[in-house]
């Protein structure tokens, strides 16, 4: 390599430091923070992780799901997150293979948990609720997963079963204009809607 | 399979399809230095860069300056990413007080980011703080984009030029990628995805009481939720755009806070091909005769509808031995059905599949579905569509300037069969092209597979292996396949996050990326240097479906003659198991 070639890869040295500096700038704290101001001014909701409150107080998010296993209560799916389920700071999914024999024996318990909890009920279960969530954090359940623990939910809580399902119906998010994803319900807020129609029925 | 399954692929792939044209136009227009409406805002910052960088932007380079500069840019990059990790626990914006990350993982993470394949070892919320997120991530998301834009543009000129000595400069094609293509369109993304609840903020993350307190395995009862938060949408509309993939927290864009809706679903998996899909425009825009790239396109858009079909039509049979147990896997209006672990309701069987196929497709790599838990042959889809060397749109930039390399690749073996000189776009194809093409072609499969069967024989490889039997292999072929390929995607039950894992898969990207950046910038410098020669009875037409179904051929052949064994020890012989 001669001299000038050897000057030309030199001049390259400047611009790679300063323009990853400025890019820096630019991309990772320019960018960031106005995009944080700016979602802050016009969606402080939505950016602060869609806080749910009942009488004052932060009871959950409208996207994270909790756990359910009180049968008075909506189900939702499995969730793989450690140590706990529905762990919000460590989301994480089962990643069993299709025949790992752990699967089955994570879905075998779900069905005995199930069928423990309303002994009557043979219907055949919706996948869903008995299977991990790839977030372990999932929100929602399908619309026929929720009809599934209909009349469990209205024995535990000694309402009439019409009124259960009406109240998962209120709740059916359908498909994005009619075609986008999938029709689900969000368990968190069907608990909510549960509890407040009861307090509400009692004074 | 459900209409409403088949009506969602079928819009989907018509909505970016449609953007292709006007996008590509746009970016011609930033390449080839034409005005365009942004020039008011972002010129004066352009300039502003080129001064005090000491470049002068009318100054153009020979291919081995340019690839120089690409190289040494990237080395620099990829430092800084390191001691920022490093260093992180004394360091500010860090209000889970995290500490310094380990040494292979930030090896593994700062060549990970710089190489666009944002493979992650390290969990997002329990590793990086804000400041490594931004400072060190974000900003790799968007230059190793550049990066990659820029190498495909240099390409272009190599092609389009004639006796030309030089390709561009990097500096201008870099800054001008950044500044006019992905950061408008990471702005208006940011906005779309926060208005739906993909959060955005720097407080701590946010405690909630539960509504039904639960008991942990000791036995403790749990009142509280700890929500993870923090700027993720202004990453995660760049790690779609870029092709880079690397999701802010653990499970990437299954994680309701990175994508919480139908809706925010669509724009990322748009986001993801949107690029990609749009330079194949650019490409034919700027070699003169827009039907090369839509031809390209056409190949392309071919090849990913038939793998959605196959994944969709996998995942939809559901998991048998579950079905056995008395669970209702049929897909109907109220029930997502199909096999749903590690999937999400809101997503369902459809949506997962259009994303995990389309993912592997560019080397996104980013997941709204747990790709482990596939099933055997929908998991092979995503496996595969890694194999055939990203070219199926590919990564931003890479993914076409790979294609190109098939393309000519597609013309030598015509050329061959008439006993013609080949030739593209009016540039005699000989020896040394050949040679260049099949060094970018044949690096991949010798990273893969040479890197798995390293793996699999040690026992620190085999250490981490988190599923049984075939599907165990199946997780080490596809981390070395992710890797040698910038894809970034895993199926995560694997234990990366070891020496091991991070060493070896560091050196695989690394390799995977620069090996193939310089022959190709080779090959446009050997391409700009030749002399046009005229279209005449012995041409091959490039624009044609007999070209579209050889191109296809090939891509399909050389996947296929390289993987088909390995393949056969993981995914097939799990197939065959389940029947």
């Amino acid at each position: 390599m001669n001299e000038k070639q050897t000057s030309i890869l030199l001049e390259q040295l400047r611009p790679a430091l300063v323009l990853l500096a400025l890019l820096t700038l630019l991309t990772g704290v320019a960018y960031p923070l106005a995009m944080t101001g700016l979602a802050q001014l016009i969606f402080p909701d939505q950016a602060n992780g869609s806080i749910i409150t009942r009488d004052g107080e932060a009871v959950g998010s409208e996207l994270i799901g909790q756990s359910f296993d009180d049968p008075g209560y909506f189900w939702g799916r499995l969730s793989a997150t450690g140590p706990f389920p529905y762990n919000a700071a460590a989301s994480s999914g089962s990643n069993y293979g299709p025949l790992n024999p752990a699967l089955f024996d994570m879905v075998q318990a779900r069905i005995d948990a199930l069928h423990a909890a309303d002994p009557g009920n043979t219907a055949p279960i919706p996948v869903d609720l008995v299977t991990a969530s790839g977030s372990g954090l999932d929100p929602d359940i399908s619309p026929a997963a929720a009809y599934y623990q209909v009349p469990r939910v209205a024995r535990e809580r000694s309402l009439d079963e019409a009124v259960v399902r009406q109240l998962v119906e209120n709740q059916i998010r359908e498909r994005l204009w009619g075609v986008f994803g999938e029709p689900r319900v969000n368990v968190l807020e069907l608990n909510l809607a549960l509890d407040k129609f009861q307090t509400k029925g009692d004074s | 399979m459900t209409a409403n399954g088949l009506m969602q692929v079928a819009l989907y792939l018509v909505i970016l399809i449609a953007a292709a044209r006007p996008l590509g136009t746009f970016m011609a227009r930033v390449y080839e230095g034409k005005p365009i409406l942004l020039d008011r805002v972002l010129g004066p910052v352009e300039r502003l860069i080129y001064r005090a960088g000491g470049v002068r932007p009318d100054a153009e380079m020979n291919w081995k300056v340019y690839a120089f500069a690409v190289l040494l840019f990237n080395g620099v990059g990829l430092l800084v990413v390191y001691v920022l990790q490093r260093v992180q626990g004394s360091l500010p914006l860090n209000p889970q007080d995290l500490p310094g990350v380990t040494s292979h993982s930030s090896f593994n993470t700062a060549v990970s980011f710089a190489s666009n394949t944002n493979w992650q070892g390290y969990s997002g919320e329990v590793t990086m703080s804000y400041l490594t997120q931004m400072l060190a991530l974000t900003v790799q998301n968007f230059v190793s984009a550049a990066t990659g834009m820029a190498v495909l543009v240099a390409l272009i000129r190599g092609i389009a030029r004639r006796s030309a000595g030089t390709i561009g400069n990097f500096w201008v094609d870099m800054v001008r990628s950044t500044l006019y293509i992905l950061l408008p369109l990471s702005i208006i993304l940011t906005l779309g995805l926060v208005s739906q609840g993909v959060v955005q903020t720097f407080d701590n993350y946010k405690t909630v009481h539960l509504l039904q307190p639960m008991t942990d395995a000791e036995g403790n009862t749990i009142t509280e939720q700890l929500l993870a938060l923090g700027p993720a949408a202004s990453q995660i509309a760049i790690k779609q755009l870029g092709t880079n993939g690397g999701g802010f927290f653990n499970v990437n864009s299954a994680h309701p806070f990175e994508n919480p809706n139908p809706f925010t679903n669509l724009l990322e998996m748009l986001s993801i091909l949107l690029i990609p899909a749009a330079l194949c425009y650019t490409f034919g825009k700027m070699v003169g005769d827009t039907r090369q790239g839509w031809a390209i396109l056409a190949a392309m858009t071919i090849m990913l509808t038939v793998m959605i079909m196959g994944a969709y039509a996998a995942e939809a049979q559901g998991n048998p031995r579950i079905g056995e147990l008395g669970v209702d896997q049929t897909a109907d209006d109220t029930n997502p059905g199909g096999n749903m672990e590690g999937k999400e309701v809101r997503f369902g069987v459809a949506n997962s599949t259009i994303w995990a196929t389309t993912t592997t497709a560019a080397s996104n790599g980013s997941v709204n579905s747990m790709h482990d838990s596939y099933t055997p042959l929908g998991g092979l889809v995503p496996l595969f569509m890694m194999q055939m060397s990203e070219t199926i749109f590919g990564g931003v930039g890479s993914g076409l300037y790979g294609m190109l390399a098939f393309v000519i690749v597609s013309v030598f073996i015509a050329g061959l069969m008439v006993g013609r000189t080949p030739e593209y776009l009016g540039k005699k194809i000989e020896a040394y092209e050949i040679k260049m093409v099949s060094i970018v072609i044949l690096i991949m499969p010798l990273i893969v597979l040479v890197g798995t069967a390293v793996a699999v024989l040690s026992d620190d490889g085999k250490a981490t292996i988190y599923n049984p039997e075939a599907h165990g292999f199946s997780e080490v072929l596809y981390a070395f396949t992710s890797a040698g390929n910038n894809n970034g995607s895993a199926f995560a039950g694997l234990g990366a996050n070891t020496e091991f894992y991070n060493t070896a898969l560091g050196f695989a990207m690394l390799l995977a990326r620069y090996w193939i950046i310089v022959p190709i910038l080779a090959l446009a410098g050997s391409l700009a240097n030749k002399k046009i020669v005229p279209v005449g009875a012995g041409t091959l037409p490039t624009h044609t479906p007999l070209f579209v179904v050889l191109l296809l051929g090939i891509v399909i052949l050389v996947g296929v003659l390289s993987f088909i064994p390995a393949l056969a020890l993981g995914p097939i012989v799990e197939h065959l198991m389940t029947l």
